[in-house]
């Protein structure tokens, strides 16, 4: 196959969101999306850190960064300066060749997951046909690099966290896999690109519950509050990256919010109808909805403290996992007994139903106590 | 397969977030659940007391600043009252007043910082404490207009206090005392029924009624264990005993019923503003007092009810200008004290959670 060979030729597939000359070479392709990826993931995570600490700031009665550039939009840029330029300090009784390594591990899969995420109809690396369990799969390797990273800094705060990571993460993968099945189930395919082709009317009306489960383990698997055990700055000063200063640090510092970026995208695709919107061009629909996400995630964080790490798994075990499986079943009933029901009929019958199922969770499922006699 | 397993010791402290200063508590863990905890003193020892005792009594003043470096002005009215009571000292009634006025903001500014950090110390992301720190500021801002000084104010003096307070006092201090409830219900519609809150702290750290008396707590950790005692009530010192107020108990002794005791309190710290601000009189803030005070030899031991509990200064006089003995008993380090019977048993974020609904100052604990 020679390089310019149109051995996949997209804009034949996706014609009218391509640009008709688009370079039909596979390679061609694969690198002009390579170097778009890099470039919006690496934008949009110094953008939502710029926009997480301004919007922390509005939520705490505080203004947040605004001293370098306007609104201080450059301060993510003054801070990659300053943590390039600090020492970089292994510890050194530490596991030198795994703490280096730990950070791109962890960097590395997270990266990958916006290789199938369609920006646009079609704009996206590789449509995969098993796009959704790629995301799922590759996500969850990004938990070896923070094992790796508390294991190899030899500091006990460290092994609690990456003790802390292994064991949540490891749970939260089943809600969050099981969550999306019911998106699935509706659009029929696996592939991101006709998940968003599907949404007639965005699935987050048809499955009120599989979004909030999904936004709960999503915040669980990224450390975020009130799941943000793995760095508990207030128990175990901050988990599996105590140790790392540097530029490991911000690789670090970079893979979580490019973890928060992968997760509002994912909500974005399965849940918001991607990038379909009226009157605006759908790149920018589809970014709105990003930022939209965020913003929900930040507002979370600004306003809840933290569950303990028992309360933390009894969470994902009695509460996600069981409603998660319910969330399936009806969502499967549904697709089998009325396939042609109108939509709207389903949207209130599973708003009522979600209100129910989470009542009565709430009346039977309590969390607190938790001593242990020793 | 049996895996082995074995406790590992962890150091908590005196480097850590939210070890509130420079305590260290050695944990031993095994995996979260801790097994055993010894706490260690003494990181933040400046010999205050000894310093103390080659100083005259009114030099003493800006030392007891320096202890419970969060509620300052209730540090200077315990060692005066201590040294007045030594002295036979009269105080003029504008300064009685102002001090209960200084007494009960710093109370308010206290608890905010308490009550903020026992969140921050569940793991909420800095929100309730800058939300708490906003309405602090009002009171520093206060403190800075009467003694020009926003955290050790060296305000009270043998006798009265140092000067009147200036014009624009009264009216921000209206202000303050009008909008402070507000504020209050704002906090308590973020968290008092915060399901996640609740889940982390009711039934936590319970420290039973029995506990708490044995080990001589005082302060909103005995109240919160169902005791109703407040110095205010049980020993009036100043002119506390002019002033309606209601003294809130807790009756589980958890987390939960610190936070909500100190909440409370705050609100009663503004009912007797009000009612000082009305009944403020004109006059003398200071009697004349010289200022190498020479108290008769003999000993006195001056109490107050201070933010984290029963301040008091013991003094012993030699009749020379300075304390032959000067000790405090500091609340931090008494209720401090319960922690262990506290803590064992729970899991490393309880440790912390617990040990910030204690509320403790280590500048006063170690001194």
């Amino acid at each position: 196959m020679s390089l310019f060979d149109p051995g996949l030729n997209l804009s034949a597939y996706y014609p009218g969101t391509l640009p008709p000359e688009w370079p039909g070479g596979y390679w061609i392709h694969w690198g002009v999306f390579v170097v778009i990826i890099l470039a919006f993931v690496l934008l949009m995570a110094m953008g939502f850190i710029w926009l997480e600490r301004r919007e922390v700031g509005r939520f705490q009665a505080r203004l947040g960064p605004n001293r370098v550039g306007p609104f201080g939009v450059l301060q993510p840029v003054a801070d990659a300066i300053k943590v390039l330029t600090k020492e970089d300090i292994i510890p050194a009784k530490g596991d030198k060749l795994v703490y280096w390594l730990a950070p791109v591990v962890a960097f590395v899969p997270v990266l990958m997951v916006f290789a199938v995420v369609p920006f646009q109809d079609g704009a996206l690396l590789a449509d995969l046909n098993i796009g959704i369990l790629y995301v799922v799969a590759i996500s969850s390797v990004s938990v070896v690099g923070v094992f790796m990273a508390g294991w190899s800094s030899n500091n006990k705060y460290s092994l609690l966290g990456a003790m802390r990571a292994v064991s949540q993460l490891v749970s939260y993968e089943i809600p969050l896999g099981l969550s999306i099945l019911g998106v699935v189930v509706l659009a029929g395919s696996l592939s991101l690109n006709s998940i968003v082709e599907a949404q007639h009317i965005p699935f987050i009306l048809l499955q009120p519950l599989g979004f909030l489960i999904y936004m709960a383990a999503a915040a669980a698997e990224i450390n975020r509050t009130p799941f943000d055990l793995l760095e508990a700055d207030s128990e175990i000063v901050a988990g599996f990256h105590t140790e790392y200063s540097g530029m490991k640090f911000a690789l670090f510092y970079l893979v979580e919010y490019c973890e928060v970026l992968a997760v509002s995208v994912i909500v974005t695709t399965l849940f918001l109808a991607g990038w379909k919107g009226p009157l605006l061009p759908p790149l920018l629909w589809f970014l709105i909805k990003v930022f939209g996400v965020f913003t929900v995630i930040v507002w979370v964080r600004a306003t809840v403290p933290r569950l303990r790490v028992d309360q933390v798994m009894a969470f994902a075990w009695k509460c996600l996992l069981p409603l998660a499986l319910i969330n399936l079943l009806i969502t499967g009933i549904q697709v089998l007994v009325w396939p042609e029901v109108l939509p709207w009929a389903v949207v209130f019958l599973n708003l009522a139903i979600m209100v129910v199922l989470i009542l009565l969770w709430s009346k039977f499922f309590k969390l607190g106590g938790g001593r242990v006699e020793v | 397969m049996v895996i082995k397993t074995e406790p590992f010791v962890v150091n908590i402290g005196p480097a850590h977030p939210s070890t509130h200063g420079v305590f260290r508590m050695r944990a031993t863990l095994d995996g979260e659940v801790v097994l055993d905890i010894e706490p260690v003193f003494g990181y933040l020892h400046r010999g205050i007391e000894k310093l103390a005792e080659e100083r005259t009594y009114t030099q003493i003043i800006p030392l007891t600043d320096r202890l419970d470096y969060l509620a300052s002005m209730s540090n200077n009215l315990a060692y005066v009252l201590a040294v007045e009571k030594l002295a036979g000292i009269a105080v003029p009634e504008r300064a009685e007043y102002l001090r209960v006025i200084m007494a009960e903001l710093q109370r308010i500014a206290s608890h905010l910082i308490g009550v903020g950090a026992f969140l921050n110390d569940c793991g909420a992301f800095m929100t309730p404490i800058l939300y708490m720190i906003r309405e602090r500021e009002k009171i520093l801002d206060l403190f800075e207009m009467v003694c020009g000084q926003r955290l050790t104010y060296n305000y009270m003096r043998i006798g009265g206090v140092s000067h009147d307070i200036p014009e624009e006092f009264l009216p921000a201090l209206k202000k303050f005392v009008d909008s402070m409830p507000g504020f209050i219900d704002e906090y308590d519609q973020l968290l008092k029924e915060n399901e996640i809150l609740l889940a982390r702290s009711k039934g936590v750290g319970i420290l039973s009624r029995e506990q708490a008396i044995n080990i001589s707590a005082s302060g909103p950790v005995l109240r919160a264990s169902g005791v109703k005692w407040d110095i205010r009530k049980v020993d009036p010192y100043s002119i506390y005993d002019r002033f309606g107020f209601e003294v809130p108990t807790g009756s589980a002794g958890d987390c939960y019923d610190r936070y909500r005791v100190r909440v409370e309190e705050m609100r009663q710290s503004v009912r007797i503003l009000k009612q000082a601000v009305e009944k403020l009189p004109a006059g003398e803030v200071r009697s004349e007092v010289s200022h190498l005070v020479r108290p008769p030899a003999g000993e006195a031991y001056g109490h107050i009810e201070a933010p984290r509990g029963e301040l008091g200064f013991y003094l012993v006089s030699d009749n020379s200008i300075a304390p032959y003995r000067f000790h405090v008993r500091a609340p931090s380090l008494l209720n401090l004290t319960a922690l262990r019977e506290m803590v064992v048993g729970w899991k490393v974020a309880d440790v912390l959670a617990i040990f910030g609904s204690i509320d403790i100052c280590m500048g006063e604990a170690d001194r």
